[in-house]
């Protein structure tokens, strides 16, 4: 009888570009039970979800859209999970920068472009920063855990949001807890005119070629990435390990502080309570798709933003609820996951 | 001020309750060596799973024993890929919230459609063992889920301290290696310890939907599993730190509802994120003299 032993060895190179394409298929084969729950055709559902959007020009400008904030949330993600920051806080901190574009939108009335586009920017980042300060320094100063420490602060600036948008932001024309709407400097402009594709895409993507700079060409991200590899081996090399991650924390928070900006300023020009539903956890997911590099954020940002146009698709055509796209999306996350890990295993005759 | 206190303690309890069953299924997980940041979806599951299963049944029993069967589930996932594929626990935990909240919203649609008002079910009737009496009748006239979870507390305790299997929890969260040498099956223990940490936390939410609210919303849960992570460190992962770390959070949100309906001129969202900003202020003050099972966020593989 012939016999089969499990053993380790690394993954020769064209598996890792076959390995989103299985985990797609796989996902693809776990998920139709819901659809075929919902009562469609999981293959019609597909066709909607994957192929339509691709097909018209309108949704393919959609998918760059909704793609736009996961680039910013990713890249961030990406930036302190390098340096073994385990920040769980993008999505409090991409709210932190839409409050802050909120409030800047409010006070610069009358400025140009040139002038408002800027501010917001930094005001965006430097939001985020602060938000992301209190985890970062008690990580540094006391061990105190940043997964919770980030995690309890995203329910906390929520409850904020609630309080401005009740109180002293409510917009005084329509009653909505929105805030006013920003003053026309601050607002970003259209990369297509008539479409809802923004300069907050550019930015996106400005982002990501500098954050890919800094981790592979600097010294700065060189240790970052020591740092991410083992604590002990880069304090022994001499590297100031709690800086560096306190650094790597605080910037990674204003990159999701950006992508709050961008929501605010190119999409909805008012500050609202649902700004962010989700956006700053699928950063996470964006990040572990690409694999922790700053250029495979391109790719898995669009593919997430690829899902979400198409649950849309598909709830249109065929009625099945649009949560489709949150389960497939925390699919793909999980297969991957695990083939990340199986890559590794070769079946051999003995 | 004798209303005002037992109103205050009676909703201590009520506020407690899911988080006894939260943190006391996070310490099965975390320690076996496993952080499950699935807590949060797997609450929404077991809210969604008993609220839907109650409500096409008429039972709430069954509802509740779903609700366990999808906490089971769910923990086998979690071991599935922290244990036998020892992928990154925060990601796959973080994955898992997101699968049964995509889940749970997906079949809610699918069910109910999307009402104006949402739906609801005769709930649990809380039981009042001291009848009419003054004070600890109404302070004790609570769900009969509730006495469970006080009563889990010391079960855990002696779960965890004075059996076998407690102690074989503990061996594979401490020192995995040496239990491994001494003919234990790291991967079982863990799977086992997923398990029952996945039930209880699947009871923690079926108890908001059966028991305390009778309906189900989306924002149902609304960070209580990450409330229950944050708390479990302040309990210093012990089942009677457990009890302390409930009942201080409970206590602060109780209190903070009857603060807002003092009229004490603040706004209510200050009151609503004090039992966070506490628990954050607590963490930092315990700072590094938590003592966390040492293999905590460590997969463990057979060479």
């Amino acid at each position: 009888m012939a016999q089969f032993r499990i053993e380790r060895s690394p993954a020769p190179v064209w598996m890792r570009f076959l390995i989103p394409l299985i985990a797609v298929v796989i996902t693809f084969i776990i998920t139709s039970i819901l659809i075929i729950w919902a009562g469609a055709n999981p293959l019609e559902a597909y066709y909607y979800f994957f192929i339509a959007p691709l097909s018209s020009r309108v949704s393919l400008i959609e998918i760059l859209v909704k793609s736009t904030p996961l680039l910013l949330t990713g890249a961030a993600v990406t930036f302190a999970f390098s340096a073994s920051f385990w920040n769980i806080g993008a999505e409090g901190q991409l709210i932190a920068g839409a409050m802050m574009a909120a409030w800047l939108g409010m006070v610069l009335k009358g400025v140009p472009p040139i002038i408002g586009i800027p501010i917001m920017l930094v005001g965006g980042f430097i939001a985020g920063v602060l938000w992301a300060l209190l985890p970062a320094w008690l990580k540094v100063k006391l061990e105190v855990d940043e997964v919770v420490t980030t995690l309890l602060l995203n329910s906390v600036i929520l409850f904020l949001v609630s309080f401005f948008l009740n109180g002293p932001w409510r917009d005084p024309i329509s009653g909505w807890p929105q805030s006013a709407e920003i003053a026309s400097g601050t607002m970003f402009f259209k990369l297509i005119p008539r479409s809802r594709l923004h300069f907050g895409f550019i930015i996106a993507i400005a982002v990501i070629l500098i954050e890919w700079f800094v981790l592979s060409r600097m010294s700065f991200g060189l240790r970052m990435r020591a740092v991410g590899m083992g604590k002990e081996a880069a304090r022994f090399a001499g590297i100031n390990v709690q800086r560096t991650m306190l650094v790597s924390a605080l910037i990674s928070g204003g990159i999701a502080g950006l992508a709050g900006v961008g929501e605010v300023a190119g999409i909805h020009y008012h500050l609202i309570e649902a700004i962010s539903s989700g956006l700053g956890y699928n950063g996470i997911i964006v990040a572990t798709l690409a694999g922790l590099n700053p250029l495979g954020v391109i790719p898995a940002a669009l593919f997430m933003g690829l899902i979400d146009t198409g649950a849309q698709s598909v709830s249109r055509a065929l009625g099945v609820p649009i949560y489709l796209g949150t389960v497939v999306q925390a699919t793909l996350l999980l297969v991957t996951l695990g083939l990340f890990v199986l890559q590794n295993y070769r079946i051999r005759r003995v | 001020m004798e209303i005002f206190l037992v109103g205050l303690f009676a909703a201590t309890l009520r506020v407690a309750t899911p988080l006894i069953f939260g943190m006391l299924g996070e310490l099965f997980c975390e320690r076996s060596g496993v952080l499950n940041l699935g807590i949060e979806g797997t609450m929404f599951l077991g809210s969604f799973v008993g609220f839907a299963v109650a409500s096409q049944t008429g039972s709430l029993w069954l509802g509740l024993l779903a609700a366990i069967l999808a906490g089971i589930i769910s923990g086998l996932l979690m071991a599935l890929l922290a244990v036998w594929l020892g992928v990154n626990q925060h990601v796959s935990g973080l994955g898992i919230t997101l699968l049964w909240t995509g889940v749970s919203l997906f079949g809610f649609r699918l069910i109910f459609g999307d009402p104006k008002v949402p739906p609801s079910i005769d709930s649990f009737s809380p039981l009042s063992p001291f009848g009419e009496i003054r004070i600890l009748g109404p302070i004790f006239q609570q769900h009969l889920l509730t006495y469970i979870a006080l009563l889990m507390i010391p079960l855990v305790w002696w779960v965890i301290y004075r059996t076998k299997f407690g102690l074989n929890i503990r061996a594979v969260g401490e020192n995995p290696e040496a239990a491994d040498a001494a003919g234990l099956n790291v991967y079982m223990v863990r799977t086992l310890a997923l398990v029952i940490g996945g039930a209880l936390m699947a009871v923690a939410g079926a108890f908001l939907s059966l028991a305390q609210l009778g309906a189900f919303t989306y924002g149902m849960i609304a960070g209580r599993g990450w409330v229950c992570i944050a708390l479990i460190i302040f309990a210093n992962w012990h089942p009677l730190g457990v009890l302390w770390g409930a009942l201080i959070f409970g206590g602060i949100s109780a209190l903070q509802l009857r603060l807002q309906v003092s009229g004490l001129d603040l706004p209510y969202e200050v009151f609503l994120a004090l039992p966070y900003l506490v628990t954050i202020a607590a963490l930092a003050i315990a700072g590094r003299n938590v003592s966390a099972p040492s293999m905590l966020l460590k997969p463990y593989r057979r060479e």
